[in-house]
């Protein structure tokens, strides 16, 4: 029994990576963002989201794992082969759009999160861009991976900072099992917004590339799906500290709307210089960490669905076009936030229009798929695994298409 | 652009204008005509019937009404890009054959290897030539189309006309794999028999090559491929993948077929590989396999992971001492499988106790009588089994050693670590 425990927790460790990972870079700019406005408008009220999107988290995230760990092919691969080229090539193209978006933010992440320690962005966004692009293209797949892995550990500078701020723990915790509901279309708009960032198209992609990249196979099943479920907790608790640290510091003192995450690090200065640094910290880790996984997976999922060569372990002479992609997404995205009055908030509302577009495509393929029972034997969704999947679809879709609606009003004032 | 129409009609049209050579892309949606030119339907997709001829398109299946039709090849008077034109009209419904490729179905975004370019690649479009053969017009598959190139034809397909779409892709390199470097992927190994599919062509690569292919298939591909092919080509590619898809391939591998494979694995090789299995699977494939090698992959897993013992290789040539070039030279040619990486001789007194090595350079300039003992190169250098495996790479970098010999506890000789395992273990490091 024992015997059987430890080896358990020793495939744990060999399985442990996708899961996590897909969670972290899901913290990227654009939710921090997200949770510190929450935290800044609505205080503690909006924390009682956090447990359906965990749920709905894991719902779609344990279909990519499983499909990845059964039939050792990415998302894109098997999109390909079941749904054919085009369908393919709009999915791809839907991808790279919203990706590409993505990067942007959280470049802009990078440059704000720096601004607060007055260093120039005509300075760290370069210097950031030229990072990314050389740790992967330089380094291997385990150095890589490992130095990823290594950076996951500071998302605890959240929990630290949240602590420091000494929030009202009680009505955290109170306020994250009690659904509270107003007829205030910014709060609604809210609570969308909350869901959109925390589930999108990229990571369905992502989790099943590393599944398959990782060699878990069906034995190891049980261990990644665990996996899994620890990386959603994960995301969710490290949202839920910084939607409080949001909520103490600034709407205890007066509740009102934030431009940029960075916004929110500068407010909470008046309480001490650490909860400050941390939270700053927080957000370039975060902002980097996104910023150097989004290219990457963006340019393995096209390269595989369309049939490119790719691979960060072949040369540019055999994979151009994986290469191109990557090196275009970094420059471009890195280059639109140095260029002065760039509408980026604009352009963060397109993100949300276009995930809203690709997500719901992506999420009925999924189903499709994993239902297929040529692909996925015995392990096809079960008659309530069916029944929770499309539930879950059903919702997503329609929060989804409602923030699309708001997104496009947004973008039209 | 040059008229098409007419050409198919040359006398044994052999015609490689590149340009002009349809693409399946085209051929689907091409209308069919009957006798007396009415139009029967469109073209739906074509399939080849690898068991009768492995290039030529052996049915077209059309479709007219409610139900598809199935035209067989020796039914065609002529193929041109504006329509197909039929010499008999007795068609017969298509119905589904198990002996059937369908170049739409299970030919188009599957993965095929390129054989020639030790690759796999995605399938977007197929070409064919179109060849005039005992009096009617038949297609056969010249290449598979991968690429950007190909891409826009599948995109533009039904879209635009024809002629927009090649005008369109003309600027980009074709890229394109002949069909005869085709190899396709089938794991149900009986429609791997009934589409004639086989893995020879894999058999010829090399071993590395092989590795990387089937690391990038699936897991049933990648098993049937080392399930089906010789079992010393599968031992060797098998010892290039990454150690633990070793692990998930051998476990999928019936115990039989792994042990045959296994003991064709060099000992170390074949020690690590079942020591990252289940100790109920790899006890299962022990079972299987013949005394001899059995004993020395069990000799080996008794080692732990980080130890000199686990790196060693149990296939050495050892000769007495006292022996001379000429016992050297026999003990070799008793030996030929060891030859490709052997670098050294060793020498052992009686008790088996290791006593010096003699590189293979020296054996040949050597004369025949001359005494092994004159040859020795160096100085002594061994391991014991249990040394910590740090401690062997130090010895291997500060002596720039190709071998190192590894005693036991009494000093008598058990193995050799080579330089290529030192490699191979610091790459995964």
């Amino acid at each position: 029994m024992l015997k059987r425990i430890r080896r358990q927790i020793a495939i744990f460790f060999t399985v442990i990576g996708p899961g996590f990972m897909t969670a972290m870079v899901d913290n990227e700019a654009g939710g921090i963002f997200t949770y510190s406005q929450a935290g800044a408008k609505y205080g503690y009220l909006p924390l009682w989201t956090l447990a359906p999107i965990a749920l709905l988290l894991v719902i779609t995230q344990e279909m990519n794992a499983r499909m990845g760990a059964v039939t050792g092919k990415g998302l894109s691969d098997l999109i390909r082969e079941e749904f054919g080229l085009r369908v393919t090539f709009l999915v791809m193209t839907l991808l790279v759009l919203t990706n590409f978006t993505n990067v942007m933010a959280n470049f802009a992440g990078v440059a704000g999160s720096l601004e607060l320690f007055s260093v120039p962005r005509w300075v760290s966004v370069p210097i950031a861009a030229a990072l990314v692009w050389v740790l992967v293209v330089k380094g291997t797949y385990h150095s890589v991976e490992k130095i990823f892995l290594g950076a996951c550990v500071f998302y605890a500078s959240y929990v630290v900072s949240a602590v420091l701020i000494k929030p009202d723990w009680q009505q955290a915790v109170s306020s994250s099992v009690q659904p509270v509901l107003m007829l205030d279309p910014d709060y609604i708009t809210l609570l969308i917004g909350m869901v959109g960032t925390s589930i999108a198209p990229w990571m369905q992609f992502y989790l099943q590339a590393a599944v398959v990249e990782k060699g878990i196979s069906e034995r190891e099943y049980a261990e990644s799906r665990i996996e899994v479920i620890v990386g959603c907790v994960t995301m969710v608790v490290i949202a839920f500290f910084i939607i409080v640290a949001c909520a103490g510091a600034i709407w205890a003192h007066g509740p009102r709307d934030i431009e940029d995450a960075a916004q929110a690090a500068q407010a909470l200065k008046p309480f001490g210089e650490y909860a400050f640094l941390l939270f700053a910290a927080g957000l370039f880790n975060a902002s980097m960490f996104a910023a150097s996984i989004l290219p990457l997976s963006t340019a393995y999922s096209v390269c595989e669905g369309l049939g490119f060569e790719a691979g960060v372990n072949k040369s540019f002479r055999e994979a151009p076009i994986f290469y191109w992609l990557y090196t275009l997404l970094i420059v471009l995205g890195a280059g639109v936030i140095l260029i002065p009055g760039f509408p980026l908030v604009r352009m963060i509302l397109l993100v949300q229009v276009l995930n809203g577009v690709l997500l719901p495509l992506v999420l009925i393929f999924m189903v499709l798929l994993v239902n297929k029972k040529e692909l996925m034997g015995r392990w096809v969704n079960t008659r309530f695994q069916n029944a929770v999947a499309w539930l879950a679809v059903v919702i997503l879709i329609g929060l989804t298409l409602a923030l699309v609606g708001i997104s496009l009003r947004d973008m039209m004032r | 652009m040059r008229g098409i129409s007419g050409l198919s009609r040359l006398p044994d049209g052999l015609w490689d204008a590149r340009e002009e050579l349809p693409y399946f892309t085209e051929l689907v949606g091409l209308k069919v005509y009957d006798l007396r030119g009415r139009r029967i339907g469109r073209v739906a997709d074509a399939a080849l019937v690898p068991l009768m001829d492995p290039s030529r398109v052996d049915r077209y299946l059309v479709g007219g009404g409610w139900a598809w039709l199935t035209v067989r090849y020796d039914q065609i008077r002529s193929i041109d890009l504006d329509g197909i034109h039929l010499q008999d009209e007795r068609l017969t419904p298509y119905h589904e054959d198990e002996y059937m490729l369908r170049i739409g179905r299970d030919l188009l975004d599957q993965q095929i290897v390129d054989v020639d370019g030790r690759k796999v690649v995605r399938v977007n479009d197929v070409t064919f030539q179109i060849r005039q053969e005992e009096g009617c017009a038949v297609l056969r598959v010249l290449e598979v189309d991968v690429g950007l190139r190909s891409i826009l034809r599948r995109l533009f397909q039904g879209v635009l006309p024809r002629r927009w779409i090649r005008r369109l892709q003309s600027p980009i390199a074709p890229n394109s794999i002949r069909w005869e470097h085709c190899n396709i992927i089938e794991p149900d190994p009986l429609r791997r028999l009934r589409l004639n599919i086989s893995y020879s062509m894999l058999e010829k690569l090399h071993p590395a090559d092989l590795a990387d292919i089937v690391e990038e298939l699936g897991p049933e591909e990648r098993e049937s491929i080392i399930a089906s092919i010789d079992s010393e080509v599968a031992a060797e590619a098998l010892s290039e993948v990454d150690p633990k898809m070793q692990a998930s391939i051998l476990e999928a591998l019936e115990a039989a077929k792994a042990a045959e494979i296994v003991e064709e694995m060099a000992p170390d090789e074949a020690a690590d590989a079942l020591a990252e299995l289940e100790e109920e699977t790899s006890e299962e494939i022990l079972e299987e396999m013949d005394a001899e090698p059995k004993a020395e992959v069990r000799e080996l897993l008794e080692f732990a992971e980080d130890q000199a013992g686990s790196l060693m290789n149990t296939e050495y040539v050892a000769v007495h001492e006292d022996g001379t070039v000429r016992d050297a030279i026999e003990a070799l040619q008793g030996n030929e499988d060891l030859l490709e990486t052997l670098s050294a001789v060793l020498l052992v007194d009686s008790g088996g106790a290791y006593k010096g090595m003699v590189p293979l350079g020296r054996l040949f300039i050597a004369p025949p009588g001359a005494p092994l003992r004159s040859l020795v190169s160096g100085p002594l250098i061994s391991v014991k089994a249990t040394e910590h495996r740090e401690r062997v790479f130090e010895i291997f970098d500060k002596y720039n050693l190709l071998n190192l010999p590894v005693v036991d506890e009494e000093g008598r000789l058990c193995g050799v670590i080579t330089a290529d395992d030192i490699i191979s273990v610091l790459r995964q490091g």
